[in-house]
Parts: structure tokens; sequence; C-alpha cells
């Protein structure tokens, strides 16, 4: 069964289209990344599928059910972006009384925050925690009840760089066991191991998506290649360009070309069968860089 | 556990931390002792004077605080959680709306009412054990009406303020509304209503005139208190329409629990259209 489908989804405030005409659908274990621009509709995808917001269009389906029914919200966890709570409780007293409306047990309160790495804080008021302690009280509340599928709002918004690393080997962990995660996020470096898809949200549509390698496929980026040691690095250079590749010297005796659909292996071949080759370094298009393609896309069809 | 209840049992622990029940109670408390020895004042006695005079003294001040009391209370109860952020969070975990708002209402009814029983109980264990010769069954029968009547009508409010924080956009406005709900239900109203006896007694049959008391849960409460010893005088105001309505004591309080229970209902709709 898939975690969630939608269908056709649109949202409408009065003129305003929010979201246009949305199908994803989040299969049992994966794990989705949900990239866009602010205002892209990323928080109100995340609603729909919660049952905060009805849609104006298109079908909506949550771990089999509808998304304000009780028992889906049982097996659902979310971080909402900027989380808060009430100052006046401390972290302990905030997550047992969240357990207690979410059916888990105290023990798993207990738990969960020494797995967030609040125990030692679990008795201050949560109005003395920093940003990222109350990110990860958050965190803890999502995870209330072992839900199936989870969706995470900036998750790693004031998080360390430790406690960030943390959060993806959670994600990790989770995805083995079967759940389901939606991962929305600004923070683009770091994520990529940890999706299966991303999808890319533009001005309510649904620009691009798939797994990384099928984006890259997609967009055409090419990978850039990167080698030292070379003895007739400019003559190579030369030969490339006349050949309409992008290349280019690096230094004394680096080169740098990009290799566009199907080139990539024939140019490796090419560099290591010279024997003055020192090393090879290949980049592929992060994330980062396919996100900037389709945004420069939508602006560019757009009026 | 039952939502309602951890819900319930939470926003009475608040009212416990920051002292909000310890407050009222003693307000209430300082309220009616003051009230039983000094209320005769004016008349140039000090001391108890009767049960009786005493309760209508009781009455009219309460009548401007509880309702006061409970809006502040319960003005920011759905406002204030959705500016906090919390109320968003609420919302995605398995309880339903009405699960929230009943939640809420159990608790600050319940400081509410532990205020005035203390509060008032105290006031009514002052009289039997300091004053001479009082007639207990007299003053615990009183004293069980006033408090009773007392709480409905704090419950009455608390139900107002969660129609008013449901429909505000702000705790600001929310707090704007109470306020207004408060000056018009405890002030207005009566003054109204005057100027209507005074001025428009031909274009009101004068039969229908003691029911619009029905229409203000304040005017019910007082009567309540009042009538029940019969009391009759010139400083009635308003309230000596009452006299006229062809029923007992019985109707009065039904009105009052049909109020309370509407502006929950009421509430309830709001809330459910609020977009979070």
């Amino acid at each position: 069964m898939n975690a969630f489908e939608l269908a056709g989804v649109s949202k409408r405030y009065g003129a305003m289209t929010v979201l246009d005409t949305l199908d994803l659908t989040l299969a049992e274990g994966e794990v989705l990344g949900l990239f866009g621009h602010n205002g892209a509709g990323k928080t109100t995808t995340m609603k729909i599928i919660l049952g905060l917001l009805a849609v104006s269009d298109g079908r909506v389906c949550v771990l089999g059910g509808t998304p304000d029914s009780t028992e889906v919200r049982r097996s659902l966890g979310y971080l909402p972006e900027n989380v808060s709570f009430y100052p006046q409780l401390s972290g302990r007293e905030t997550l047992h009384y969240f357990a207690r409306l979410k059916g888990a047990s105290p023990a798993q309160a207990e738990e969960l925050l020494e797995q967030v790495g609040l125990a030692h804080a679990a008795d201050r008021r949560v109005r003395t925690y920093s940003k990222g302690m109350r990110q990860r009280l958050g965190l803890a509340q999502a995870l209330l009840g072992s839900p199936r599928l989870l969706l995470l709002d900036e998750p790693t918004v004031g998080l360390d760089p430790i406690a960030t690393r943390d959060l993806y080997t959670l994600i990790d962990r989770l995805r083995r066991t079967g759940t389901s995660i939606v991962l929305c996020s600004h923070v683009l470096p770091g994520v990529e191991a940890h999706i299966d898809r991303a999808a890319i949200l533009t001005n309510g549509r649904l620009e691009a998506i798939g797994s990384l390698a099928e984006l890259r496929a997609a967009a055409g980026l090419p990978s850039t290649l990167r080698a030292r040691g070379l003895v007739h690095g400019e003559r190579r250079v030369a030969q490339w360009q006349a050949e309409g590749l992008v290349a280019r010297s690096l230094g004394v005796d680096g080169v740098e070309v990009a290799a566009c659909n199907g080139h990539k292996l024939a140019l490796l071949r090419d560099l290591l069968d010279e024997e003055s080759t020192r090393d090879i370094e290949i980049h592929e298009p992060t994330l980062e860089d396919l996100y900037r393609h389709y945004m420069q896309r939508s602006q560019e069809r757009a009026p | 556990m039952n939502p309602v209840i951890s819900i319930a049992r939470k926003e009475f622990a608040d009212g416990l931390r920051n002292r909000w029940l310890i407050a009222i109670t003693l307000v209430f408390a300082l309220l009616a002792v003051g009230i039983a020895w000094f209320g005769a004042a004016v008349s140039g006695q000090v001391g108890f004077t009767s049960i009786p005079a005493t309760i209508a003294s009781l009455a009219s001040l309460a009548t401007f605080l509880v309702p006061l009391i409970a809006l502040l209370l319960a003005y920011d109860a759905i406002v204030g959680e959705d500016e906090a952020g919390t109320l968003l969070l609420l919302l995605t975990y398995p309880l339903g709306r009405g699960h929230i708002l009943l939640g809420k209402f159990v608790g600050h009814g319940l400081i509410l009412a532990l205020a005035m029983l203390i509060g008032f109980g105290s006031a009514a264990v002052a009289i039997a054990l300091l004053v001479e010769d009082v007639e207990l069954a007299l003053l615990a029968s009183a004293f069980a009406r006033f408090v009773l009547s007392s709480m409905l009508l704090g419950w009455i409010f608390l139900a107002l303020a969660y129609v008013l924080s449901s429909a505000a956009k702000e705790k600001s406005s929310a707090a704007g509304l109470a306020l207004g709900a408060w000056f018009v239900f405890v002030l207005v109203f009566d003054l109204a209503l005057l100027g209507v006896l005074v001025i428009g007694q031909d274009s009101i049959p004068p039969a229908l005139l003691p029911w619009l008391l029905l229409a203000n849960p304040t005017d019910l409460y007082r009567l309540i208190n009042l009538g029940g010893f019969g009391v009759t005088g010139e400083n009635l105001g308003v309230l000596s329409l009452g006299a006229e309505l062809p029923f007992g004591e019985g109707v009065l309080w039904g009105v009052l629990l049909i109020w309370a229970a509407g502006l929950l209902i009421c509430a309830w709709r709001v809330f459910a259209r609020r977009i979070v």
C-alpha cells in the first residue's frame, strides 16, 4: 500500500492557485525529498496530506484512508517548520503530554528523549531551549507512536552538523524499517544520499520528479571530468573544443571537460590511456545543480 | 487515555502553575468575606447583617467579576495556541477539534469551579463559625445555590470566550472582543432594557419585556440569587421585571444550561471552520 497518493490535487485561494493539478505518490519505505522555492507549495502539500487543508480539486488518499481520519493520524508523524511548544512545560512534560494524546507509551517518550539527545535537559523548561533543542524535541514528538508516514518540514534548520548527521542516520534507519518519509528542505547539500526520489516544485506545479539518476539523465546536465598530469594538456583541450565539447585547462598540467550524454565513458577511457595521467576526478551534477537547472527552466517558461 | 482528559489535565496543571487558580480563589474569598462583614457599611453598620442581604450583595458583585475572570481565563484558548504554533501540531494528532475544545472547557471549568468552591465556601464557613445564632440550613442552601449558579455563569462565559477565540485572527482582537462581550452583557444590556422600559413603553408589548431577561445570562444569574428569597424593592432595576415571569426557578436554571450548551456548540462550529 502506498503511504499517500495525490491525484490531480489543486488548491486555490480565490483567484490564486497555490497547487496546480499535483500528482504525487509515496511508496512504503520510500524517502521523498520535496524541494522548491519559498511559496512553491511544499508546506501546502504537507498540510493537505495531514488533512489540515481541504483540496479544491483532486483526490487524496493517505495510508489507505482519508487524511482527516483519526486512525490515519495515529500512524502519522509531523515536524512543522519552526516547531514551537508550550514554553512553561519542561521537555519531558511536553513529550509525555503529546505521547498521551497519540496513545504512545511513557516509556517510548523517555526513549525518544534519550535518542534525540535531550535527556540531560529534559527537566528544563522549553522556554530556555535553543532553536536546535526545540527542533530535536519536535523530531521526538514526530516519532511518537512509531509512525508509518513521517513528514519533516525543514528538519535540519537550527541543527549543528553533528545533529544533522544524526538526523540523517535516523532517517536511514527508519527507512529500513519501512517508514515512508517526506523530507522538505532548503538545505540541499548532504540530503542526496538519504533520499530515494526528489520532487521539485515551482509555483505550485511539479517541475520534476524522479531518482537523482533519472533527474540527471532528464536534465542532460554534464558530468565534469578533471584530470591532472597530462603532458599535452593544451593540445587535448583544443581537440575537445574542436569536437564541440566544453573544455578548459586548469593550472600547469590540468584539464577540465564537461561530458554530456554518453561522452563520459569514452572521455574517461581516453584519459586513462594516457600514461602520464596522475589523477581523475568525476563531478556528477549535484542536487543543487539539478535544482538550479529546473528553477531556471521554469523561470524561462514563465512569461 | 481519552484526549479530552489529557487536555483538561494540562489546562488544569497550567492553571496551577501560573497561579491563576490561587489568585482567583483569593479574589473570591476576599470578596465574599469582605461583603459579608462590610456589605452593610453604607447604611452605617459594620458586621454581618443577614444571609439574604449578603447573598444579594455578593451576587451583584459576582455578576461583574465572574464573567470577566472567565473571559480572561479563556480568551486566548484557541487563537493563543494558533499564534504559538502548537495548534498546528495538535491538529495533526489523532483527535478532533471537539476534543480540544471540550478538554479546554473541562480544564478551565474545573479551575473556576474549584476557585469558587474554596473562595466562596471559606466565606460560608467563616460566617457559620463566627456569627452567632445563624441559620445553618439557610446558610448552606443559599451558598450552595450561589456557588452553583456562579459556576454555571462562569462556564457560560468560558464557552463565549471560546467562540470569540475561535473566530479571532489575532490574540489582541480576541481580547478586545472578550472585553466588548463583557461590556454588553454586564452593562449595556440592562441599560438598554431600562431605556426601552422608560422611553419605548408603548412600542413593545409589556408582556414581552420580562422574556428579554432570558437573553442575558447575567440577569438570569441575578434572578436566581435574588429571587430565591423573594427579595423585592426599588434597587432591583430591570430585575423587577423577573417577578412577572410565569415560571419558577427551575426554568431559570434550565435556560442557563441551554446558554452554556448552545455557546459550546457555537464555539465548536466556529472552531471547525477555522483554517490553521
